[in-house]
């Protein structure tokens, strides 16, 4: 039960994007296509999920025994960007069809502060979920961090579907670009928070 | 006008952060619930902006181009974990309140973005002069939109209340930073970008 | 290239270590701080103020802080919390020694800005508790029965609010139980209240 409000919480009700602000630069820039933004969300998941992962054991067996959690930001950027530049060499070498999907998003996403923004959430953010406020545990960070991936997946690919019709249509000359995007993703944030309230 | 000078004034309105090169949008729409607040997040900003410059232009020679990145990466986040022990030590109320955007100022790509493009290249002074620019433009851009979000959304102006009651409340939530931020744009475009 | 790398980190994790150990004690103290005002602004007027105590209420741990003026224990500020729209509420809820609130504050919170959050900004809402007895008014917003003013369109907040100033008296009563029970046997009330609960 609690993993499912963990689930329904960070895609829906505190969305990554359209709540808590964070990855906004990719999700102005790669969403023009609906094709290049279910890779670059394919791209975050997996990244997300796994610094998560690597995030939350080093500070547990490395940063806290040593009481040096200060660096934590320091420490999570480098893994970080160590890891992006690994899962790339791996995809490289062993799944090339992968690679050319997901591959040109990866050198974005170091600097995506989507990540690093789960991470450190993780790590230094009580949540309540229904209960006590407390830290998550591994296994809750590790479905926290997916299912908040997902939530930006879902941003992403809804966003990128009415982004297809705008080019379309025709606006005001200030309007173009960016600025006619921010507004419609008001509107969109507008609807989200419609969840707001449902999980505590 | 002397180069410096131009240096820094080209940060606020030609290589305006926020308007013109899209750059650090997170903290942008995030941070600014209220003037104070989009204040101090371009000042911390900024803070980290002149001081990463200034160190990057001057290791830049000798840094190998393979690991200029990771090497960039780090330096930065030395200065951020430095402005959030500082922020926690005396500022601690500012600190709370802008919470996670402050270690996430090492993922700004304003920070990252300067750092390559300008700091890079250029020496000491020059790298500081830009970094005194572009941050000031990027506090002048917080301040502007957390000043506007805080008259629509709660009726008051830093702090000081000109009207009973509340405001449209949509305005200092979520939806009224993209609208806000958007239009924003829109008169930025019209007005002051004319090359 | 490596050498380069590895150069800058230890540099900077050595530079950080330093700012570490510099801002160390101005951390601690200006977190030590804002406790102290918080505990001054809820509590009757006082000397000195004890070190932080522990006190358990059902299975839980509440920190709490004495204080005294001229030897006497004149008022309990008491660390609670609730769950409110956003997360939790943390408060500081002053008592003085007959069990009455005489303020409250607010030591964290993450409810919505302009509405739940006016809890630390809504006059009327923050009046309120100066002077709130729970022995004769009931601690629940009005919508439930209660004598609590709610906030406008922030039932939820000021509910957890009510509810987290309500565990404040509980632990108050079990810290003044206790307390009479060691001491003399006066104001009794309380402690027959205790007793009923435990």
């Amino acid at each position: 039960m609690e993993y499912f409000l963990i689930i329904i919480s960070a895609i829906f009700v505190n969305n990554i994007v359209l709540a808590q602000f964070l990855g906004i630069c990719p999700f102005l820039g790669v969403s023009n296509k609906l094709s290049t933004a279910t890779g670059m969300s394919g791209a975050v998941c997996f990244v997300i999920t796994l610094a998560t992962l690597v995030t939350y054991l080093v500070n547990k067996f490395l940063l806290v025994p040593l009481h040096i959690e200060f660096l934590q930001t320091i420490a999570f950027i480098l893994v970080i960007a160590a890891l992006v530049q690994m899962v790339e060499i791996v995809l490289k070498k062993t799944s090339p069809s992968l690679y050319s999907a997901l591959g040109i998003f990866l050198p974005l996403i170091t600097t995506n502060c989507a990540v690093l923004g789960v991470a450190l959430n993780v790590v230094t953010k009580q949540f309540t979920f229904g209960g006590e406020a407390h830290f998550l545990n591994l296994g809750e960070s590790l479905v926290y961090a997916l299912a908040t991936s997902l939530g930006y997946g879902l941003a992403m690919v809804i966003f990128a579907g009415i982004r297809e019709h705008l080019s379309l249509s025709e606006v005001p000359k200030a309007f173009k670009g960016v600025p006619i995007a921010l507004v419609t993703v008001g509107i969109l944030a507008m609807a989200f928070m419609g969840f707001s309230g449902m999980v505590k | 006008m002397s180069s410096k000078a131009r240096l820094i004034l080209d940060g606020f309105v030609k290589n305006n952060p926020t308007f013109v090169l899209l750059l650090g949008m997170c903290p942008t729409l995030a941070t600014t619930t209220s003037a104070v607040n989009g204040l101090s997040m371009g000042l911390a900003t900024l803070f980290v902006l002149v001081l990463s410059n200034m160190a990057i232009s001057a290791i830049a020679p000798v840094v190998p181009d393979k690991v200029h990145i990771p090497v960039y990466i780090v330096v930065i986040a030395t200065f951020v974990t430095l402005l959030q022990l500082l922020m926690q030590a005396y500022t601690p109320a500012v600190y709370e309140t802008l919470g996670l955007f402050i270690p996430l100022i090492v993922v700004n790509c304003i920070v990252l973005g300067r750092a390559e493009a300008f700091a890079s290249r250029n020496g000491v002074i020059a790298s500081a002069a830009d970094g005194i620019g572009v941050g000031l433009g990027f506090t002048l851009a917080l301040t502007v939109l957390g000043a506007v979000r805080e008259i629509l959304g709660s009726g008051s102006i830093f702090g000081w209340k000109f009207i009973s009651g509340d405001g449209m409340l949509a305005f200092v939530m979520a939806p009224g930073a993209f609208i806000c931020l958007g239009y924003l744009m829109v008169l930025f475009n019209k007005y002051l970008k004319k090359e | 290239m490596v050498a380069v790398l590895s150069l800058t980190c230890l540099l900077c994790s050595a530079i950080l270590g330093g700012a570490y150990a510099l801002t160390k004690d101005p951390i601690d103290k200006a977190a030590a701080d804002k406790t102290a005002r918080s505990i001054a602004l809820v509590v009757p007027e006082f000397d000195s103020v004890s070190e932080e105590k522990v006190a358990t209420l059902d299975d839980k741990e509440y920190k709490y802080y004495e204080a005294v003026k001229d030897g006497q224990p004149v008022g309990y500020a008491i660390v609670s919390k609730a769950g409110g729209f956003g997360g939790d509420i943390v408060l500081m809820v002053g008592l003085d020694s007959a069990g009455v609130v005489c303020n409250t504050s607010v030591l964290s919170h993450s409810e919505t800005p302009g509405l739940g959050a006016k809890c630390t900004s809504d006059e009327a809402f923050m009046a309120q508790w100066k002077g709130f007895d729970p022995s004769v008014k009931i601690l629940s917003v009005k919508k439930d029965g209660g004598d609590v003013d709610a906030i406008t369109a922030s039932t939820i907040t000021s509910r957890a609010y009510a509810k987290a100033v309500e565990t404040a008296v509980e632990v108050f009563k079990s810290i003044n139980g206790a307390a009479v029970d060691a001491s003399t046997g006066a104001s009794v009330k309380p402690m027959e209240e205790t007793e009923n609960e435990q």
